[in-house]
């Protein structure tokens, strides 16, 4: 017998369940502690010159703490911006369009980030 | 599946226009619209790490830009944004835990969050400029 909830299943406007909440709550709670270390990372480099910036970023905890926190604000960021076009973009069509480019947009900047990082340990 | 329409006259759900100024209200609207300003603003850390991958000129460049007037706005109004979503985020999560919905306490910390980013984005920013100088 098919229950009605099983047939409402995966039928909402995400066609997914908690999942997103929890990812979102996950990377939400990583992004506190990493959030204030970026404010500190970045507010010693103020006027700082391209060779001391990386000479800092180029401490290993320093690039791990700064791509540990890319890595969550770009998931965090991901599914907040599908949430905002799941609730304001009602065509289809339009609707996929956007969420496609949501996730090119982060990935983007997630690829650009990390070759950027990896360039400053490893390839200068 | 075949169900017949039938035209009932039922109450409208309440639409923006009958609302008044809540804190609460403000501070989920700002929540939103703090996570998509940082959303693009992402692209100004990873041009400013670009920057500092590729060349010392490219990094002038893009420090002259972040070192104007118009530039550090921005970066004021990235800092505020930043830590504004942060505190909504923290009260988020109080909420989830089931405390802070007593009448009377979500609005406290509705007052709590403003309050909190203006404070702790203009202490950041004093310590901007007193380490600048």
């Amino acid at each position: 017998m098919k229950t009605p909830f099983a047939r409402a299943r995966g039928l909402g406007a995400a066609h997914s369940g908690t999942e997103h909440f929890w990812m979102q709550r996950l990377t939400g709670v990583a992004s506190i502690p990493l959030t204030v270390a970026f404010i500190a990372i970045i507010v010693s480099l103020v006027g700082a010159s391209q060779a001391s910036v990386i000479a800092t970023l180029s401490n290993p905890f320093v690039a791990m703490i700064l791509f540990a926190g890319l890595m969550a604000g770009l998931i965090h960021m991901q599914i907040g911006m599908r949430v905002v076009i799941e609730d304001y973009i009602h065509t289809e069509l339009r609707k996929i369009a956007l969420l496609m480019a949501n996730i090119f947009f982060t990935l983007a900047l997630g690829i650009a980030a990390t070759y950027a990082i990896l360039k400053i340990n490893f390839g200068l | 599946m075949a169900e017949r329409r039938i035209e009932i006259e039922r109450p409208l759900s309440p639409h923006l226009g009958i609302y008044h100024f809540s804190i609460t209200m403000v501070m989920s609207l700002l929540h939103r619209v703090t996570g998509c300003a940082l959303y693009f603003g992402t692209v100004l850390l990873v041009w400013w790490l670009l920057a500092a991958a590729s060349s010392s000129k490219q990094f002038d460049i893009a420090s002259m830009i972040f070192a104007s007037w118009f530039g550090q706005l921005v970066l004021f109004g990235y800092t505020w944004a930043l830590l504004h979503h942060m505190l909504g985020g923290v009260r988020h999560f109080i909420w989830d835990a089931l405390y802070g919905l007593e009448p009377g306490e979500p609005e406290l910390l509705g007052y709590a969050t403003i309050v909190g980013s203006v404070v702790l984005t203009l202490v950041v920013w004093v310590l901007v400029y007193m380490l600048k100088s």
